[in-house]
């Protein structure tokens, strides 16, 4: 039996690279990355616009450019990769993890390893899960799909395209679609604001002519073997179609583009918590899950906007594994519960991470990540304490649910609180 | 002539007036890289254009590129048809110029990533 | 010139050819459609029934326990998924509760076994998370769910196996009588296809054929049934099939575990202009979701993973219409439900009749009977390092939700009728069913259906003919190496 691996990253995209590349920086020398897909890089792949790597570069890059800055770390770098290989479950013990998994070159293997990093990314919501009434033509299909037949595979899915939701991925396909020949009608954003952001509005939509329909959806699609049409009416408040505002659009597309879930069917069956507001596992403030020695980062963990904050969420979450192996002696696990931390979002806050905190094991710093529930365009206060008093706040000028925000805060402030529940905030 | 844009530089989306009569006067910013991206939006608004060309392989039928620089947006789809008719044959390497000079400007058009 | 000709590939056709393709015939099964079970057969509530619903005196009462007896022993030789899961009927009043006592002896006299009338409580211990409301409940421990369109296209491949021609895409638009045998049209066929005997098995449009060949004798009110497929991780809600107390129009709203052990609920009844429409509705979702949360409180209809619609051949007679209509033309016309259920014993009597009217019941001296599907997900943790080794293409994961291999998908191409579309290959190799709908397998499918049928992808369709996925090739395409 061989050695067991001392890292086993599960996904070879930016958050898995990231995780592998700072274990090794970090002083691991037997990790392993598996990855489904024939080669590394992850979504980035597909991604070949631009607006990657202006935090974590100093440099405007398109994901081709920033998954080849990654891959390139890792030569050298003595760190084993597995392509065109699935893993299939994870079991996880005492000392050592087991991970099974297969390839059609390597068969069907399970591999111990002292430590997992989940990196396996995220899904796009599907029509059956919004429910448009309707017929089930070809021609629907969700952005990211589109995105993999246009740029990879070479192929156009459609010529009059309606999209639906206004997140970065179907802006930007809106703009893909029109650039190579298609004409895309407009697109189609339940919620009073959009979820993208406004530098994609404006080289997505208004580069273009297409209208931006806000409070709008899609509650009809016609056509027999292939889409014909679609009826888009307004929303009222409680996102319901109101009668008589019936628009129709002759399209023979459309694109779907609400919403990510992270991908953690192997995260739940291998019985680590689960946090339902990010869809993602709860992990405590080194992104160690409810496991000891399994670690999660980037889009499984909760959906991202900026590939940068992947990359830095992932090496917090390699050095820790690193950490781990190497120091295992050391620092408890589960420390007494007076030394743990829950936190909690509160009025305006609709996620944040982590979502638990060992005072023991605390860096100088904590970075807390979060989204808010609505926009705002004035300033607001970002609020941390215990619900009776304030332990830090910040102050925004500006949120939407659309960025994902963060803060930092000093091991002291914490350490200070009386209470075992962080709560944040948003206040006027 | 009065342009209405909104800034992109930060995410607060100032509504931008510039008047073109006026040597491109600017208001409605809040700051001074808001007048600066409301005149050359205004003057002479240009893009990167990033998208695929063909590439002589099975595995790897599309290569992503980009322009090296910005050109002006009134001749994106120009470029996307000069785009339509480059065939790349392997090895491809990041950084590739696989057209020079792109429509007479400044910018090339190259290649985004390895394909051997 | 064919000794017969079954116009309909759905789970009837299919189980008639089956049953004939052990004898000395030559036979052409005819589907207007790309591929086996597009109709009603494949969007349906996917339920063996116990029996207990048709009333006696009518053809669906007679054949009901012939048909289940028959659909577990055929799912067994057949490997088809199936799970024998019972079922309860619930009733919220005293007056759905005497229609329990009518079922109960309905079923009775069709032949059920092990049939219960048992009160709420007892209901509940066994399904607890049935409604408090509900007051008393039919028992019947033979129901079972089952495959839908994997049971039809079973049948039909072994049929094909064993001689059946199959010919799709060819829509038979006119019937002749020559005398001694049938001249049939379709504008796919160069020339008319001739047969001696003619089965009428089309379904919602069985009255269209019909009356190709004989005088108006029954009339088809298309019923569309709307459904929503739950995502199993919900948990088990249920472990058995819940119906809702029948009403007029018919079984009602149902729970139904899937053999997926998702959760399949509806349908409703809608009777609609075009027999073609199977679009899902607002109004009809929402009714659907209302009754079944009626009987399951703690269902999360959020957790849908999609909607789907079939329009069943339902008739004012609200029976079968199974007889010699002209010469040597039967019909096995106006199937509904229980019509799947039903299918094989509507087989047997289809072939009785006919033999009646003179079709040589010759026996082959070989038939090979019999199918088996290597299920990737089935084979044991211990077995499976030494499987992939010998068979490598069944380490590859291709469907990611539901762990089906290249291997699983190769081996549908190359059954006896080869899937064409990204949907033949997921009613075959069970790829795209999933959280993700075919969102991420969807493309790599698309390539094997290309790089196997040696066509261009540009002509892969999604489901039935005219579904293209892609339009054009990018940058006007090039040589791709």
């Amino acid at each position: 039996m061989a050695d067991p691996y001392q890292m086993l990253v599960i996904g070879g995209g930016p958050a898995g690279l990231g995780a592998a590349i700072s274990a090794k920086e970090n002083g691991l020398s037997r990790i392993l990355v598996v990855e489904r897909d024939l080669e590394l890089g992850g979504i980035l792949n597909q991604c070949v616009h631009n607006g990657f790597g202006l935090h974590y570069f100093g440099e405007e890059l398109t994901g081709p450019e920033y998954a080849g800055r990654m891959t390139g770390r890792l030569e050298g770098s003595g760190i084993e990769i597995l392509c065109d290989t699935m893993v299939l479950s994870i079991h996880p013990g005492q000392d050592v993890h087991r991970v099974c998994l297969m390839s059609a070159c390597s068969g069907y293997r399970c591999l111990d390893t002292e430590t997992i990093v989940l990196a396996m990314g995220c899904r796009e919501r599907t029509r059956g899960a919004i429910g448009i009434p309707g017929t089930r033509a070809a021609g629907i299909l969700t952005a990211g799909t589109a995105q993999r037949y246009v740029n990879m595979e070479g192929y156009m899915v459609g010529k009059r395209v309606i999209v639906l939701g206004s997140g970065d991925i179907g802006l930007i396909m809106a703009r893909r679609m029109t650039l190579e020949g298609a004409k895309v009608l407009a697109c189609v954003e339940i919620m009073p604001f959009s979820g993208g952001l406004a530098r994609n509005i404006v080289q997505c939509l208004d580069d273009y002519g297409i209208p931006l329909l806000l409070s709008h959806t899609i509650t009809e699609i016609g056509g027999r073997s292939r889409v014909e049409r679609v009826t888009v009416q307004q929303v009222d408040a409680s996102l319901q179609p109101v009668e008589g505002t019936e628009r129709y659009f002759d399209v023979d597309t459309v694109l779907l583009s609400v919403g990510l879930i992270p991908e953690n069917e192997l995260t739940r069956e291998a019985g680590i918590a689960m946090d339902p507001r990010t869809g993602g596992p709860l992990v405590f403030e080194n992104k160690e899950t409810s496991i000891r020695g399994i670690f999660a980062c980037g889009n499984v963990l909760q959906v991202h906007d900026l590939v940068d904050y992947v990359t830095e969420e992932s090496e917090e979450a390699g050095k820790a594994a690193a950490a781990y192996v190497l120091g295992k002696a050391t620092a408890a696990f589960a420390p007494p519960a007076d030394r743990i931390i829950d936190v909690t979002p509160g009025k305006g806050i609709a996620c944040v991470i982590p979502q638990k905190i060992r005072l023991d094991r605390l860096e100088e710093k904590i970075r807390f990540f979060f989204r808010v529930s609505e926009p705002s365009k004035t300033p607001k206060r970002v609020m941390l304490g215990d619900g009776e008093r304030v332990a830090a706040s910040f102050r925004r000028p500006w949120m939407a649910p659309g960025e994902m925000e963060h803060i930092k805060v000093d091991r002291s402030t914490l350490q200070e609180m009386q209470g075992e529940i962080l709560l944040l905030t948003i206040e006027d | 002539m009065v342009k209405e844009l909104i800034c992109i530089v930060c995410p607060q989306g100032c509504h931008l007036t510039v008047e073109e009569e006026k040597e491109y006067q600017v208001s409605g910013h809040r700051c001074a890289r808001g007048v600066a991206y409301g005149r050359s939006e205004a003057m002479n608004p240009t893009r990167v254009l990033t998208s695929t060309v063909c590439v002589r392989s099975a595995r790897h039928p599309r290569c992503p590129v980009k322009t090296s620089q910005p050109i002006p947006k009134k001749d994106l789809f120009r470029a996307m048809a000069l785009l339509d008719d480059i065939v790349l044959d392997l090895p491809v390497h990041r950084g590739d110029v696989v057209v020079k000079n792109i429509l007479g400007h400044p910018a090339d058009i190259i290649a985004t990533r390895d394909i051997t | 010139m064919y000794d017969l000709a079954i116009i309909g590939a759905g789970v009837v056709g299919c189980a008639l050819a089956y049953e004939l393709s052990s004898r000395d015939l030559s036979l052409v099964l005819i589907e207007k459609e790309n591929d086996v079970a597009m109709g009603a057969s494949r969007a349906n509530t996917a339920i063996i029934h116990a029996g207990f619903d048709p009333a006696p005196e009518t053809l669906m009462g007679q054949l009901n326990v012939e048909g289940m007896r028959r659909c577990y022993d055929l799912c067994e030789e057949l490997d088809v998924e199936h799970r024998k899961t019972g079922s309860l009927v619930v009733a919220f009043d005293q007056e759905q509760q005497r229609t329990l006592d009518v079922l109960y002896r309905q079923g009775i006299v069709n032949g059920c076994q092990g049939l219960e009338i048992i009160d709420g409580a007892e209901a509940r211990r066994r399904e607890p998370n049935l409604s408090p409301e509900i007051i008393a409940a039919l028992w019947a421990p033979e129901a079972g769910v089952i495959n839908p369109w994997e049971f039809a296209l079973a049948m039909a491949e072994v049929a094909v196996r064993n001689g059946v021609v199959f010919m799709p895409n060819t829509e038979v638009v006119g019937l002749e009588w020559r005398g001694d045998h049938y001249q049939i049209t379709a504008p796919s066929l160069t020339e008319p296809i001739r047969s001696r005997y003619l089965v009428n098995a089309a379904g919602v449009n069985s009255d269209l054929i019909h009356e190709m060949a004989a005088e108006p004798a029954f009339q088809i009110t298309p019923t569309r049934g709307e459904y929503y497929l739950l995502d199993r991780t919900v948990g088990t809600l249920v472990q058995s099939i819940i119906f809702h107390s029948p009403t007029e129009q018919g079984k009602g709203v149902t729970v139904s575990p899937t053999i997926h052990n998702n959760f399949l609920i509806g349908p409703n009844s809608e009777v609609i202009e075009d027999r073609a429409d199977t679009g899902v509705t607002r109004s009809g979702l929402s009714h659907i979701g209302e009754v079944a949360l009626r009987m399951v409180p703690s269902l999360d209809l959020r957790s849908n993973i999609r909607n789907f619609a079939g329009v069943r051949a339902n008739s004012p007679e609200n029976d079968f219409y199974i007889k010699m209509s002209a010469a040597n033309f039967l019909d096995l016309a106006a199937i509904k439900s229980p019509g799947l259920t039903c299918a094989p014993a509507i087989a047997r009597l289809g072939a009785d009749l006919l033999e009646k009217t003179g079709l040589p019941m010759k026996k082959k001296t070989h038939w090979q009977g019999g199918r088996r599907v290597i299920r990737f997900k089935e084979i044991p943790e211990e077995k499976r390092a030494a499987f992939i080794r010998d068979n490598p293409l069944y380490g590859r994961v291709i469907c990611r939700c539901e762990t089906i291999t290249e291997g699983e998908i190769m081996a549908a191409m190359q059954r006896e009728i080869p899937p064409v579309s990204i949907d033949g290959v997921k009613r075959r190799a069970g790829t795209g069913m999933g959280r993700c709908q075919g969102g991420f397998c969807g493309p790599r499918i698309l390539e094997i259906l290309a790089r196997e049928t040696k066509r261009s992808p540009l002509s892969i369709e999604e489901d039935g003919s005219g579904s293209l996925i892609l339009t054009s090739e990018t940058k006007k395409g090039c040589d791709r190496g």
